[in-house]
């Protein structure tokens, strides 16, 4: 399984602040194109945190990931 | 109030906690930033703001901030405390300490320890409006990320 956390506005336009997916060996980048289509979701300005680390678009999802859906930032 | 260094709360922040965390025989200078809830924005009217993190992520990321404040200056010592949940006009919603031996230091660290919260720490504020609300995307404006991602300096 890997679990997916969404904030801001994605939590309010995915209905959950927390998904548990499947595993499959796929990369950020498929799996932001999955959820773009599943949920009708703009992910292109959206960063990628695996395990609490930014992560590149080309990581490979390894079991047990927590993947986190990060806006653009707007804290201070 | 939390003794770590670098801490998100959803409780009202002391300046003086904040503050007390870096004071030190070392240091001969001590900064505070005060960040707090606007009323106007270009002419908009805010009516309480909302903001949401990613709690653990957050306070990691502030650590970093901090470890790249004492690769920069080496003699800083830093402690942040960001507040989440419903903030008010005027409610402190940040408050950043920084105690150097020498002043000069003191306000530039201070200034990088806001600008990098700007750029990598996942906090999001949402603006209650007179006439609506919104998530609020990068204040900045200086980064799009074309790609998707942090590049660069925004991932070290």
């Amino acid at each position: 399984m890997i679990t997916l956390l969404f904030f801001s506005y994605l939590k309010e336009a995915v209905g959950n602040e927390q998904i548990k997916m499947e595993y499959t060996p796929i990369t950020i980048k498929q799996l932001k194109q999955q959820l773009e289509t599943d949920y009708g979701l703009d992910l292109q300005h959206v960063m990628v945190a695996v395990n609490e680390e930014y992560a590149q678009e080309g990581q490979l999802l390894q079991p047990g990931d927590t993947i986190a859906f990060i806006p653009p930032v707007s804290g201070g | 109030m939390s003794t770590s260094l670098f801490t998100i709360t959803d409780k009202p922040i002391s300046i003086e906690e904040v503050v007390q965390k870096v004071i030190r025989p070392e240091a001969g200078a001590v900064t505070a930033f005060i960040g707090t809830v606007r009323e106007f924005t270009n002419g908009k009217r805010t009516l309480f703001l909302q903001y949401e993190a990613y709690v653990s992520m957050a306070e990691k990321m502030l650590e970093q901030i901090g470890k790249e404040i004492s690769e920069r200056w080496p003699e800083a010592k830093v402690a942040i405390t960001h507040r989440i949940g419903r903030l008010d006009i005027s409610d402190l919603a940040v408050v950043i300490a920084v105690s150097t031996p020498h002043r000069k230091d003191a306000y530039e660290a201070n200034q990088y320890a806001i600008e990098r919260i700007k750029q990598i720490v996942p906090i999001w504020k949402k603006e209650h409006w007179e006439d609506g609300t919104e998530w609020v995307g990068n204040q900045l404006e200086t980064k799009a990320y074309p790609t998707g991602k942090p590049e660069g300096e925004d991932l070290a």
